[in-house]
């Protein structure tokens, strides 16, 4: 029988498989970050043991830097111990990190990418839930936990139990106006945010092989909404392109090489995957989140539903929860609602094509009274690339904030958060309650949305305008 | 890793399903760089409301919190395990676990039982009724007990002998560091690194 290209790529990795235990995986590219590394590193230390392989690790500053007067130190002395730290711990070890000021320097999941050592068939890890943002190339790329990052670092490699295979057939075509995000919003609506539990998604179809490696990124991202560690693309001809000629691209003879086995890296016709759902791409409107977590989700046309119509007690319960929390009345039309702040970043939507898919939108326009809209780009590099497309001046004429990169407002670890009550429409990945800072109230949307919304002042799409 | 064998304590019952990391550990709290201090934020923003199960005095010192399901869900970050551990949880007991926040208790040595979800609701009951009531989790005998209640679990062998024996995964990798070696001799010349630094 076949293989999926999940199992492929796990095969490809196994240093020591024994019965009754986990498999030994190597692991070809690990991230790191200031919040999650400090205790491993401290471990190591404890230990006395070395980074293994320096040379197959990169860090960078993302949680919890500011995203104004980079240029001064982290006014906040709790963030800047852990900023210094970092810095310190790849100083001792020998590892390579783009800090605060850098061209490099930026959300983890942007900064790989960008500089190729994200590539197809690989295994890659950080300690960071989206790391399946990497998936998109056709890599085997998931989240760990700070033990987990101690034991990449000390010997490159991590115990795991074989994860199940489901296939995500996304079939069909896009109406303009409704992008990758929307796929993904309408897929853990339909599964829940523990449908994927225990799997890796492979997203397939047209409607995924027509999209960009952005907006491939983009669905990879949010499989972790869905409960799933890991999501996959097959690498294509589009994967290959945007690979080619990045810093850290295979050169030469060696670029054959790695082409040739890239295009190995497929689902085979008779793989047999423990699991497949399908979503029609033709059918599929702007997509919101009106809840608490990611998976209360609904068509921007929709009203707020009632709990009342839910059969489940336990998703009722946590359905009427979230109406209390997020201040909404069942049957309101979600696009009557107000909306405080727009945010347009994350490692969901902080890339190039997202601003300018945004820009394109807001391009002439003022922003509506009585909202703010934050932009920070994924990484410095995106910002820089945008500035030299104009994208900065179409921000600031249209009454945005144009922001150095990090993670921001994604998670309000450093000054960007919502306030109580605060009302945002976001392009990042979590819904949470007090996500985006303490009583703040998250919608997830798309840039498009996003973009839209920040004109009108009540959540829109572009065909509202 | 301390070794977990059995353990007998007073429960909490957190009714509440799809409990995040977010929720177990806000952000704002992740800024240090040890794995201790982190009680002060478990539960943060619920702990504001004097209704919450956590601040009630009948449930102070309890050591065990039986979860809705979908419990851990959301960010990666392992201190929502150790915010647990500091607070002074030894073990959590939910229909459902996100697989990153499970995989993080048991490197951590917090015990995750998964238990059907009608025998949390009975244990909901149970502890709700008598406060007092005192639940044993015994990994070496796999189930859970209280009152003249027994309830079965499932756990993987290899994970089971691990928390049992309180022992460190790197040191039991390292055991096997050859195969590493060998492994790394094999690997294609193709296979990016990110030194040196190329731009
Ligand atoms: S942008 Fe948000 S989701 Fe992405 S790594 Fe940063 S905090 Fe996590």
């Amino acid at each position: 029988m076949g293989k999926t290209l999940a199992e492929k790529i796990w095969a490809d990795h196994v240093v020591r498989s024994a019965e009754g235990e986990p498999d030994l995986l190597y692991i070809d590219l690990h991230l790191i970050h200031e919040v999650t590394s400090p205790q491993a590193f401290d471990g190591l230390r404890l230990a006395g043991r070395q980074v293994r392989r320096p040379d197959l690790t990169i860090a960078t500053e993302d949680h919890n830097v500011p995203t104004l007067n980079i240029d001064k130190p982290i006014a906040d002395p709790v963030s800047k111990l852990q900023v210094d730290t970092l810095r310190a711990n790849c100083k001792e070890f020998g590892v390579r990190i783009h800090s605060l000021g850098d061209a490099e320097q930026g959300i983890v999941h942007v900064v790989g990418p960008q500089l190729g050592i994200t590539q197809p068939g690989m295994t890659i890890v950080c300690g960071d839930s989206h790391t399946s943002t990497h998936g998109a190339f056709g890599a085997l790329a998931f989240g760990i936990g700070t033990s987990e990052v101690e034991h990449v670092l000390a010997t490159q490699t991590l115990p795991l139990i074989r994860p199940k295979t489901m296939a995500v057939n996304v079939t069909g075509k896009l109406k303009p106006g409704v992008t990758s995000k929307d796929i993904i919003l309408a897929i853990i609506a339909q599964i829940g945010t523990g449908g994927g539990q225990g799997y890796v998604l492979e997203y397939r179809g047209d409607a995924i092989k027509a999209l960009s490696m952005e907006g491939r990124m983009t669905i990879c991202n949010m499989s972790i909404e869905a409960g799933a560690r890991a999501g996959l693309i097959a690498p294509d001809e589009t994967t290959f392109e945007y690979v080619k000629n990045k810093p850290h691209a295979p050169q030469g003879a060696e670029w054959d090489a790695a082409v040739a086995y890239w295009e190995t890296l497929q689902s085979d016709a008779d793989a047999k995957f423990d699991k497949e759902i399908t979503l029609d791409a033709d059918a599929l409107e702007p997509f919101v989140t009106w809840g608490t977590n990611p998976g209360q989700g609904l068509p921007l046309n929709a009203n707020v539903p009632n709990p009342a119509d839910i059969a489940d007690a336990e998703e009722r319960g946590a359905a009427e929860r979230a109406l209390t929390y997020m201040g909404l009345t069942a049957g309101t039309p979600l696009k009557s609602l107000k909306v405080d702040t727009v945010f347009l970043g994350s490692c969901t939507n902080g890339r190039i094509e997202d601003l300018r898919a945004a820009a394109d939108v807001l391009k002439g326009k003022k922003i509506a009274p009585n909202t703010r809209m934050l932009v920070v780009p994924g990484s410095a590099r995106v910002r820089l690339q945008a500035e030299g497309e104009g994208l900065d001046t179409v921000f600031i004429d249209f009454g945005a904030e144009w922001r150095n990169a990090g993670c921001s407002m994604c998670l309000g670890m450093n000054p960007d958060q919502l306030t109580v009550g605060e009302r945002s429409a976001s392009t990042s990945n979590r819904n949470f309650e007090g996500r985006q800072g303490k009583g703040g109230r998250t919608h997830l949307v798309s840039p498009l949305v996003a973009a839209a919304t920040a004109i009108r002042g009540t959540l829109s799409s572009p065909a509202d305008l | 890793m301390e070794k977990f064998i059995t353990h007998t304590g007073t429960a909490i019952p957190l009714r509440r399903s799809n409990v995040d990391t977010d929720q177990i550990i806000p952000a704002v709290y992740l800024k240090r760089v040890t794995k201790s201090g982190f009680e002060d934020g478990l539960f943060a923003a619920w702990r504001n409301d004097p209704e919450f199960v956590l601040n009630k005095p009948e449930f102070q010192g309890a050591t065990v919190l039986v979860a809705g399901a979908d419990f851990g869900t959301g960010s990666s970050r392992e201190h929502a395990v150790w915010a647990l551990q500091n607070f002074g949880f030894k073990a959590v007991l939910s229909s459902r676990f996100a697989d990153i926040f499970r995989g993080n208790s048991q490197k951590a040595g917090l015990l995750t039982v998964v238990l059907p979800q009608e025998q949390i609701e009975a244990i909901w009951e149970a502890v709700e009724a008598d406060p007092k009531t005192q639940v044993t989790v015994d990994l070496e005998a796999k189930n859970v007990r209280y009152g003249s209640v027994t309830v079965p679990f499932a756990i993987d062998d290899y994970t089971r002998w691990r928390l049992m024996e309180g022992l460190d995964d790197i040191g039991l990798t390292l055991k096997n560091i050859d195969d590493v070696t060998a492994f790394e001799k094999k690997r294609p010349a193709f296979k990016p690194e990110t030194l040196p630094v190329r731009s």
